[in-house]
């Protein structure tokens, strides 16, 4: 019974993952940016609302209702004021300006906050359990994740197959030229599409934060769990990046249950497997 | 509002892909409902011609007005945005996108006028059977319809025209113009670059003869005589 608790476990914890990963999916695809700093800016989200908590003395998830649109705006001036600039031509030089927007990231927070480790307080969703059959209990706060990670998901393929933003979201993707020739100002729409990206961020990274402790330097970890979450599923779609998110979570927890040591390992040797035996993942769209 | 001038007026227009020059000094006008043909050799600077116009090559400032206004230099969504549409050069659709997404996507900018879905259904009644359809999965012919169609639900004053007939068949390219006279006798007033020397005359009012970045001949059809329009074409 142990290992269906992990593996519920790990399936929950997916949700978290393609948190991660939706943000980070959804700016590839729109402008063919890797976001570097993606990892970072969940860990800014993340200590943004511990500012919001502290000062206010809100519950983190009430937190969010400054956290979301304090890093949608964030991601708008962000993408007007920085990447719109490098992304002509050469891909690799937004690469290397997220890059650097990552070392930055990393250490203000260093500077503002110290390397300790923080929590956000959640009492007692932190511990609150539902009882299943069988002596199986799941937390409420990994149904909760996984629920929210089904909404927002949802929430972006309706946006995207449904709305006339996300429409022009799919034109600038499939031809940056011809898109301006609808009359669309491809500069604000990758505004907004960085503004979408880090208001999914934000929750994210509360939930992060509300999991485990965090510290200024963990960015780069959730980064690779993001990128590993959307390989598996197959890049360009959302519900593949769901999957992928949710195999990467129950290879972990399988592999604590082994050895608590073997936790991130086993996500890893999950994901190469797959990248060897399928390159492309489960359900890509762009290849 | 609406001023007495030309539709659209370039004075000295330039245009450079980096280093390298492709206009060298191009005066062109165009009336209201007219239509007007821009014919030269590949390479003569008709498209770049088409796409400083519309903004995709950035030109001067004072170089380009339309209805009265300065636009050169300004971002091609401004520009389409007060009245001008261009069916690129390959048709161009969005091949993640179903034909009426496509035409859909045409109308981004919102500007009010007689085109819409319906009316784009009526002047392609094939499209409306294949709407569901990718766009990048129909026969030529009907990929450049969808093409026209989504530069119309811009509801332009003046819409460009480039290559449209390259790579179709001479009965396809037939029915393509004739829709497109259907479309200027509506008050539409049209720019249309064509390789086919024939065609663009037959359907102008006047034409334009670029070689090497600079008019070299312009007048209305029955006043150019054979020999003249082809050495301006070829330059010999």
């Amino acid at each position: 019974m142990d290992l269906v608790a992990a593996v519920l476990d790990g399936i929950l914890l997916g949700g978290l993952y393609s948190l991660f990963a939706s943000g980070l999916s959804l700016i590839f695809g729109v402008m063919r940016l890797v976001n570097i700093a993606h990892g970072d800016l969940i860990v800014l989200s993340a200590f943004i609302a511990l500012v919001v908590t502290t000062h206010l003395g809100v519950h983190p998830l009430v937190s969010l209702v400054l956290v979301v649109p304090l890093m949608g705006l964030l991601g708008y001036g962000l993408q007007r004021g920085i990447f719109n600039r490098t992304l002509s031509g050469d891909i690799l030089r937004p690469v290397l300006v997220a890059f650097g927007l990552s070392v930055l990231l990393q250490n203000a927070l260093l500077q503002i906050f110290s390397a300790d480790s923080r929590r956000l307080q959640a009492g007692n969703l932190e511990t609150l359990h539902i009882d299943l059959p069988a002596g199986i209990g799941v937390g409420v706060l990994p149904c909760l994740m996984f629920v929210v990670a089904l909404v927002i998901i949802s929430g972006l393929q309706l946006l995207l197959y449904h709305t006339e933003l996300g429409r022009a979201f799919r034109c600038v993707s499939d031809d940056q030229e011809t898109a301006q020739l609808m009359g669309i100002n491809n500069a604000h729409l990758f505004g907004l599409a960085m503004a979408l990206s880090l208001a999914i961020v934000s929750v994210a990274g509360v939930f992060l934060g509300i999991r485990t402790n965090f510290d200024p330097s963990i960015g780069p970890t959730r980064l690779i769990f993001a990128f590993e979450a959307i390989i598996i599923g197959g890049l360009g779609d959302l519900w593949g990046t769901l999957v992928g998110g949710v195999i990467l979570g129950v290879a972990q927890t399988l592999g604590a249950r082994v050895s608590p040591g073997y936790q991130i390992l086993a996500g890893h040797l999950v994901f190469l497997a797959i990248l060897t035996l399928r390159p492309h993942g489960f359900f890509a769209k762009i290849r | 509002m609406q001023s007495n001038g030309p539709l659209l007026e370039t004075r000295g227009l330039t245009a450079f892909y980096g280093d390298s020059q492709a206009l060298f000094g191009i005066d062109f006008r165009i009336e209201r409902n007219e239509t007007v043909a821009i014919i030269g050799s590949n390479g003569a600077g008709k498209s770049t011609l088409l796409k400083s116009i519309i903004g995709l090559v950035r030109a001067k400032a004072e170089a380009i007005y339309f209805d009265g206004k300065d636009i050169g230099g300004n971002p091609v969504y401004r520009i389409v945005a007060q009245g001008i549409s261009l069916v690129p050069e390959g048709r161009c659709l969005f091949p993640s996108l179903s034909v009426e997404e496509n035409l859909s996507i045409g109308g981004y900018s919102k500007r009010p006028g007689p085109w819409n879905l319906e009316a784009v259904y009526a002047a392609f009644p094939m499209l409306k059977e294949k709407r569901k359809v990718a766009a990048t999965a129909l026969s030529g012919g009907q990929q450049q319809m969808v093409a026209i169609g989504r530069a119309l639900m811009a509801n332009p004053q003046l819409l460009l025209c480039d290559e449209i007939s390259l790579g179709l068949a001479p009965v396809i390219i037939k029915e393509l113009y004739a829709h497109l006279e259907r479309i200027t006798a509506n008050g539409t007033t049209l720019i249309v670059v064509d390789q086919d020397i024939n065609q663009a005359m037959a359907v102008s009012d006047r034409v334009y003869c670029v070689r090497e970045g600079r008019v070299v001949l312009e007048g209305r059809p029955p006043d150019l005589g054979r020999e003249e329009v082809t050495k301006a074409y070829f330059g010999m």
